[in-house]
């Protein structure tokens, strides 16, 4: 797998970088300039720290894009005997490897921001929630803190890894909560929110790796050269990954606001259809994304309000690329199964529906049961607890919606 | 405006107020709407797992449960807009696709009053499966149950702390589980009957209950109810007699009494042969 990033790489080491330094060294902490970036943050007050976050335009990575300064100001200005910062490195949305490429290369720069996190909303403890697949990255993490710790004696809190069991409800910020305090992994009824009542019920802020990458780079850079990349309504870059019929599958840096195809095409990314393979569609955001015709990819650029014309999102920043040979309603079926399996069965329109739509798929064909399959998927959208039931759907009615994908009869 | 310890919210046009800290579903009914629920249970902390009771909060994007959802001021709810009934059909068709014909009038009534089609999802797997008699107390017939968690809730934090049970499984697997499925006798059950109490469904009935219907001999307007106080200790706990001919056939205790707010222990539950035996005293004089 590639992990090259584009011509825009700040996320990701560059291989100047890469060839110089360790992944766990004092020479990669400076090389990245995160001792300087570090001191810098430490030496701010929370105000000033929470201020150039929301100045930085920062959205979450983890899929919901909820704007990180809001968070840090919620989490600070909650009360609590005590605060914690949680890293959410479950990764488990379909076609979603980002978040291990970044641990793998570079564990020193999303760590950094975990730190400075905690710093900046006054948190007590650090935790860092690790996919149970992912367990050689355990280790890594623990001596990069131990790194960090080294490089800033006495102001950093202490850090506690766990290791998740193989649940994809897990990443689900409050099922994760109850999988750190030893319960099942059920997500929580939101209000509270985690700002207010998160892990042991107290504030908690919670972000997804890349997030706290961004985060780092933030307090090295400062807001405006932050927001020096990207698009204006979306500052920073973007870490993808893409797999299927591409040449170069792997994970890439691009900017907000880069045209779709250019991602697909580009000689620093996936570089275009496998042999002989014409584009029929990118699944975006992963199993909770949406379909978009190979005419759509080629008008769409990949920012948030223009996604929004078509009813998709960034989410995990997974693109899975389809040829013309591959055949979606046998997608749409896989992805039925895996909600299926990973619904954590708490409530019934996800723990039922989810495998009537699984059957649905299997047993008839999509034009047969398409206004059935759109019924029970509002019920699932509205009356779901958690963002599984609600967005289990979300992959095959943009499916149904685009007739060219499925309905050859037209 | 938000004023003292009261919120102002408009309930289908309605503008009403009520305390801070009342559930949705409480100030709906204090403006005249009944808002239909599965798993709620008065005496138990809200699962908000059958989604029953979801109304729409303008402003939000899902609709919310009512049951668990708190007034907060400024709401502008709707309790039978047409996405409501929506998921509420969607629900009652969901759960009458896995549970046989359930006697639940709850899920009955939700049926009537959403037009649910009884038999809409009824293509794929259900909850069939044998009813499990493993002690002489109470049977559990897990094909009825809707997982509401309520039995959960009884045995744990809200009534019991035994946690004798828990739910098990992931997806359409998840079941109510004793512990690596042993038998009630070996887990940690200690028989107070709490869970039998609260299942609004026949997945949980005690033994006694459960033979007389087998027989048919369950006839529940012949049943008449005595109240007395239980005489095993002190604690004083009232029970409620629930006689069928001559017999008594169950035992239950009110939700509003301040001692047991309807919980019991396994002597005041199930401790009542005693009372029917035609004479015990040759057992208790051949006692060693
Ligand atoms: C079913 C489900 C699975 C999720 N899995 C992940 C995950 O693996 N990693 C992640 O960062 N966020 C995941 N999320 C999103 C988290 O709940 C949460 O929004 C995120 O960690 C917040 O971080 P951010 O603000 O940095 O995006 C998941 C959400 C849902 C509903
Ligand atoms: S929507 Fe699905 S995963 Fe989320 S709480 Fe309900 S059953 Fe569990
Ligand atoms: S009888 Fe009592 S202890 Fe046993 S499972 Fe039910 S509530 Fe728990
Ligand atoms: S056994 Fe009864 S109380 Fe327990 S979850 Fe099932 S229906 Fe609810």
């Amino acid at each position: 797998m590639s992990q090259q990033g584009g011509a825009q790489q700040r996320l990701l080491p560059n291989q100047e970088i890469v060839t110089q330094s360790s992944p766990l060294s004092f020479q990669r902490l400076q090389l990245r300039g995160l001792n300087l970036a570090l001191e810098r943050a430490f030496g701010m007050t929370t105000k000033s720290m929470i201020q150039e976050v929301q100045d930085s335009g920062i959205v979450g990575r983890g899929g919901a894009a909820f704007p990180a300064g809001l968070k840090w100001l919620s989490v600070n200005e909650a009360a609590g005997h005590s605060k914690y910062v949680v890293m959410n490195a479950d990764e488990s949305e379909p076609g979603t490897f980002k978040d291990r490429v970044l641990l793998e290369l570079d564990p020193l720069l999303p760590l950094a921001g975990l730190a400075m996190a905690a710093h900046g909303v006054g948190a007590h403890k650090a935790y860092v929630y690790l996919r149970g697949e992912y367990r050689h990255l355990f280790s890594p993490i623990q001596q990069a803190w131990e790194l960090l710790e080294r490089a800033m004696p006495q102001v950093l809190v202490p850090l506690e890894v766990r290791l998740g069991a193989g649940a994809y409800i897990a990443g689900e910020e409050t099922a994760l909560f109850n999988s750190i305090e030893g319960k099942r992994p059920e997500p929580r009824l939101k209000p509270p929110f985690p700002t207010v009542q998160g892990l042991f019920l107290q504030p908690t802020l919670i972000h997804n790796v890349e997030t706290l990458a961004n985060i780092a780079l933030l307090f090295r850079d400062g807001a405006d050269r932050f927001r020096a990349y990207g698009s204006t309504a979306t500052p920073g870059t973007k870490l993808v990954s893409i797999s299927g019929r591409v040449n170069r599958p792997g994970v890439y840096e691009v900017p907000f606001g880069i045209p779709l195809l250019e991602i697909l095409e580009g000689v620093d990314t996936a570089q275009g259809m496998q042999g002989g393979q014409h584009l029929q569609a990118v699944l975006l955001g992963g199993a909770a994304g949406s379909f978009l015709t190979a005419a759509e990819v080629g008008e769409a650029t990949y920012d948030y309000p223009d996604l929004r014309r078509y009813g998709a999102s960034i989410g995990s920043g997974a693109l899975v690329v389809f040829g013309q040979s591959d055949v979606l309603p046998e997608v749409a079926q896989t992805l039925a199964q895996f909600f299926a399996e990973e619904s954590c069965g708490q409530c019934v329109p996800c723990r039922i529906g989810t495998v009537r739509i699984k059957e649905m798929l299997e047993q008839f064909s999509l034009s047969e049961k398409q206004s059935d399959l759109r019924d029970l998927a509002q019920t699932m959208r509205d009356a779901s607890i958690c963002g599984l039931g609600q967005s289990a759907t979300t992959a095959l009615i943009s499916l149904l919606d685009r007739p060219v994908l499925w309905n050859w009869g037209l | 405006m938000e004023t003292g310890d009261f919120r102002q919210l408009t309930i289908d046009g309605e503008v009403c107020r009520v305390a801070a800290g009342t559930p949705l579903k409480d100030a709906c009914l204090l403006a005249g709407k009944e808002i239909p629920t599965l798993c709620w249970h008065e005496r138990l902390t809200p699962a908000s797992t059958c989604r029953a009771c979801v109304v729409e909060l303008e402003g939000s994007r899902t609709l919310v449960s009512a049951c668990s959802r708190l007034v907060e001021e400024g709401m502008v709810v709707h309790t039978d807009s047409p996405r409501v009934l929506h998921a509420r059909r969607g629900i009652a068709e969901l759960l009458l696709s896995v549970v046989e014909d359930a006697q639940v009038p709850e899920l009955q009534e939700l049926v009537q009053s959403t037009g649910a089609d009884v038999a809409h999802f009824r293509f794929g797997a259900t909850l069939a499966q044998p009813t499990r008699d493993d002690n002489d107390l109470y049977i559990r017939d897990y094909s009825q149950c809707i997982l509401c968690y309520r039995c959960v809730e009884a045995c744990g934090e809200d009534a019991q702390n035994t946690f004798a049970i828990h739910v098990a499984g992931r997806g359409f697997g998840a079941h109510i589980d004793t512990g690596f499925d042993r038998s009630l006798v070996d887990s940690d059950c200690v028989f107070c009957g709490n869970c039998v109490q609260v299942c609004p469904t026949g997945a949980l009935m005690d033994k006694t209950e459960w033979t007389l219907r087998q027989t048919g001999e369950w006839d529940e307007s012949c049943i008449q109810v005595s109240e007395t106080t239980c005489s095993y200790c002190g604690v004083g706990c009232a029970l409620d007699l629930h006689v069928l001919n001559q017999r008594i056939v169950k035992v239950t205790s009110p939700y509003s009494h301040p001692v047991t707010q309807g919980m019991l222990c396994v002597k005041g539950r199930y401790g009542y042969e005693y009372v029917q035996r035609p004479d015990t005293s040759s057992v208790h004089s051949s006692a060693p």
